[in-house]
């Protein structure tokens, strides 16, 4: 659909301050009725800061907003919302113990749960191909299913836009079909749908203009339909990409090997783990896909060595069983970790970088003495990894939550490989991070490979591991397929697996059930 | 309307200069205060702060104070740190006192250079048992170290009222709830002749000199403040959280239990009902002052005990009650907390008419 006349929203010299940084700088840009709508940008280009504003999370310091040929300034999310604006977030705020009627409930003014709301959702959902139960509680939910719950809370209001937050970072591709038809039979009944995604070809693939942010202004708006990924990309980055690094290395002796590994989670709403086996070789990358929450975090958990094993065997780094010990112990036999979570996980937010060095570091590179803090090491191995990295800071001494989430998971991928390790194991080493930095950070992956270290990635971003991964496998529900080289899959089939439909019933480990 | 938002690097620089504001405003509000009551305001500001300051044994008086609250809060600091809330020190404080009397008591008749250190010893681990019982049922249980800490506390002063008005009591003291005096050998050595300044504050400093060295310096010390700031990073760290939480109420009980320990056998010289006089607590408000680093925690000691001396000043000198005291302890903390809000947060005027404004 053609831009009318009058756009739907239009906003005109936008400008948002925040201590030390410009977010937005005089941005312009207008969204016509009915039309799908990118918004672009690296992380930190200005895209959050300037849907908060849309959507009355935060104000500007100067513009004006119009919506519908109206003056427009909300002043929080309620008044955004009653002016027919709505909003699905990255992150979810469902309540996992409520059911879904309850929770739509809970997110809407005045009409609170009347008798016809169970109707209301059941009927909205069918309309748009988006089934949902409203009696299920939440907890029960896929994170596809969760995000309908979102979708439905906002379609229920009327929308005239609808701003999507990265909204297929957690689908399987089938499940991102399903949302784009969605999305266009909305934007055909009129609705203005604004976009927000780090995924080039989903862009190309369902949106009628973008405009594209760079260091909080706008630097190109244009039909995506008629660009390339690499030309968006090149106009986010503003320089030119580096092509996929090639798969020249043959594999050598097994480095890592994880044999029978089944454990109960910690966590009631936790998947398990079931009889997970594979192997990684030195040279070789091995690519874990699957949806969020089919059991990442608990691998991930049991591979750094926060939940314990009861069996040593269950993982042998290099010939020694490590099953039993805690990440200290796994780290001088040779494995790092790169943790999903930057600030809290992988880093300490308010400690200087050199500090953080001392979280995951002191045992590699010798940065303690009888448990004394060779400060002075400490600090120099900080100045390295960011002058290796191309760390942006202004100083080893800055908090590590001072840096953007691109140059502070540089920081972090970098203090894990510059320990030189036998194993590393990296989950979603790019997410939320600009396309800059991912390069850097896969290329840093690839030298790493290539030096005989075994690499293992989990990561729901499937063009990551098929630009990145010499093997290949999928969790789903806590059960891992047998890897197989990349290449041989199809993305129907990754879907297939994805979804949990094993076409191999047999684990992986039928060697070694311990 | 007001609100608050959060600074995104709160100034390093304001973060030590808190402290000293929060005295200055405290000063300020104590001075419009006693003009209020009808006090000369400078008079009155001179008798509180500056006289425990004027000759030596008012000075010796501010150590024997600071003492116990130094050794106390440096022990807590590694708890808050970590995100483990000990508020219990003063029954830890307590029943080091009584364990290390007792031995004490035992060789009321048997002098020996010995007998000094076994004291300290037994103090300290009446204080860590004390304190092992809040550890064991967080890191068994999940039970909340807060409560337990605390409501042990009042369990630790009736226990040592019980002992000293029955097996402990001074069989020639004529009935009254009191042991015997401990002998010479083991009271604590007086470091200036005709004072009762003694050796515990040289300890106490040795022990925040030490604490500050390990807090600094040493995997123990990282441990703790990665934990208190990202539990999560800890664990991936490899730092253990039940060892965290032994480790902090570990040192905390056993600091605690030797300041009672040295307060019995230090200014006190016998095992009394009243030995428990609110040190444990006040301490949590000197370690915070002090920003949780054991030299800041020193200084705030010193700044707390100037508070008790004056205190005493103020009421005989000027006939003010002894909540005097109290209060301007509440108001150093007041302010203490105020400015952190302000530090940490920005306070951004909301303008409700904007929107009216513009269209």
């Amino acid at each position: 659909m053609e831009n009318n006349a009058v756009a739907l929203l239009e906003l005109r010299g936008i400008s948002k301050r925040f201590p030390g940084v410009l977010a937005n700088d005089a941005v312009t840009f207008s969204v016509g009725h009915g039309e799908i709508h990118a918004l672009l940008g690296e992380n930190g280009a200005g895209k959050s800061t300037l849907v908060k504003m849309i959507y009355g999370v935060m104000r500007p310091d100067e513009g004006d907003m119009m919506l519908g040929g109206a003056h427009y300034a909300p002043a929080r999310p309620s008044e955004a919302r009653s002016h027919g604006v709505g909003m699905v977030f990255q992150h979810f705020s469902l309540f996992e113990a409520l059911t879904v009627a309850e929770n739509v409930a809970l997110g809407m003014e005045r009409e609170a749960a009347s008798g016809d709301l169970n109707q209301k959702i059941i009927d909205i959902s069918k309309a748009y191909g988006l089934p949902l139960d409203p009696t299920r509680y939440v907890g029960a939910l896929s994170v596809g299913e969760r995000q309908r719950v979102e979708i439905v809370r906002c379609l229920l209001q009327n929308p005239r836009l609808l701003i999507m937050d990265e909204p297929t970072s957690v689908l399987t591709p089938q499940e991102t079909e399903l949302l784009f038809d969605t999305l266009r039979a909305l934007a055909r009944e009129g609705c203005s749908i604004l976009y927000i995604s780090h995924k080039l070809e989903e862009i190309r693939a369902l949106c009628e203009s973008a405009t594209v942010l760079r260091g909080g202004r706008v630097v190109a708006t244009c039909d995506p339909r008629n660009e390339t990924a690499k030309s968006l990309a090149e106009m986010m980055i503003g320089s030119e990409l580096a092509a996929p690094p090639a798969r020249d290395t043959v594999p050598g002796e097994v480095r890592l090997a994880v044999n029978g590994l089944t454990r109960a989670s910690d966590d009631p709403f936790g998947v398990d783990l079931k009889d997970i086996g594979f192997e990684v070789r030195a040279g070789e990358i091995l690519g874990i896909a699957g949806v969020a929450g089919n059991g990442q975090e608990e691998l991930m958990a049991a591979l750094i060595g926060e939940s314990r094993s009861e069996q040593a065997a269950t993982i042998v780094v290099d010939g020694t069983p490590v099953g039993c010990d805690g990440p200290t112990v796994r780290r001088a036999q040779g494995m790092c970790f790169v943790p999903e979570e930057r600030l809290g996980h992988g880093a300490v937010p308010d400690m200087s970088l050199w500090e953080n060095t001392l979280v995951s570091a002191r045992t590699r590179m010798g940065l303690s003495i009888n448990g004394f803090l060779k400060n002075g090491s400490a600090q120099a191995f900080a100045t390295q990894v960011v002058a290796a990295f191309k760390v942006k800071t202004s100083g080893i001494e800055h908090s590590a939550a001072s840096l953007s989430g691109g140059n502070l998971q540089k920081f972090i991928v970098g203090r894990e490989v510059l320990q030189a390790p036998g194993v590393l194991i990296a989950a979603q080493p790019t997410w939320g991070v600009d396309a800059g930095a991912a390069a850097d950070i896969h290329q840093a992956l690839h030298d790493l490979m290539k030096k005989g270290t075994a690499i293992l990635v989990i990561s729901q971003d499937l063009d990551e591991l098929m630009a990145i991964s010499t093997r290949f496998a999928v969790i789903a529900n806590g059960r891992l397929s047998t890897p197989r080289p990349v290449g041989e899959v199809s993305i129907e089939e990754i879907g297939l697996l994805m979804g949990g439909v094993h076409s191999d019933a047999v684990p992986a480990s039928e060697a070694a059930h311990a | 309307m007001l609100r608050l938002e959060l600074r995104k690097e709160p100034s390093r620089a304001m973060r030590y200069a808190t402290p000293v504001l929060a005295v200055l405003l405290t000063i300020l509000a104590g001075g419009i205060m006693f003009a209020l009551m009808g006090k000369d305001p400078v008079e009155a500001l001179h008798v509180f702060f500056i006289s425990p300051l004027s000759d030596l044994f008012s000075i010796t008086e501010l150590m024997v104070k600071a003492s116990p609250l130094i050794l106390i809060a440096v022990g807590l600091s590694f708890g808050f740190r970590a995100g483990v809330w000990n508020i219990g020190a003063e029954g830890q404080f307590t029943v080091g006192a009584l364990t290390g009397g007792v031995v004490a008591l035992i060789f009321y008749n048997v002098p020996g250079i010995w007998l000094l250190p076994m004291m300290t010893i037994a103090g300290v681990l009446g204080g860590m048992a004390w304190a092992a019982i809040p550890a064991f049922l967080r890191t068994r249980y999940n039970a909340n170290e807060i409560l337990v800490s605390l409501m042990l506390t009042y369990v630790a002063i009736l226990l040592l009222s019980v002992l000293v008005h029955g097996p402990l009591r001074d069989p020639e003291g004529l009935n009254f709830p009191e042991s015997r005096m401990f002998h010479d050998s083991a009271t604590l050595p007086i470091l200036i002749a005709g004072t009762r300044a003694n050796i515990g504050f040289v300890v106490a400093i040795l022990v925040a000199i030490t604490a500050w060295i390990v807090m600094a310096r040493h995997v123990i010390g990282f441990q703790v403040r990665v934990m208190g700031e990202a539990p999560l990073a800890a664990r991936f760290s490899g730092f253990l959280e039940s060892r965290i939480v032994w480790l902090c109420l570990m040192i905390s009980g056993g600091l605690a239990g030797m300041a009672g320990l040295f307060e019995a056998a230090g200014s006190v010289g016998q095992l009394v009902p009243m030995l428990p006089v609110g040190y444990g607590f006040t301490a949590i408000i000197v370690a915070f002052l002090g920003r949780l680093n054991p030299i800041g925690i020193v200084a705030a000691g010193l700044v707390m005990a100037v508070t008790y001396i004056g205190g005493e000043a103020a009421q005989i000198e000027l006939g003010l009650p002894s909540a005097v005291t109290g209060v301007f302890q509440g108001m150093l903390l007041f302010f203490l907390l105020g400015i952190d809000v302000l530090v940490h947060y920005q306070i951004k005027s909301r303008r409700p008419s904007a929107v009216a404004a513009k269209s």
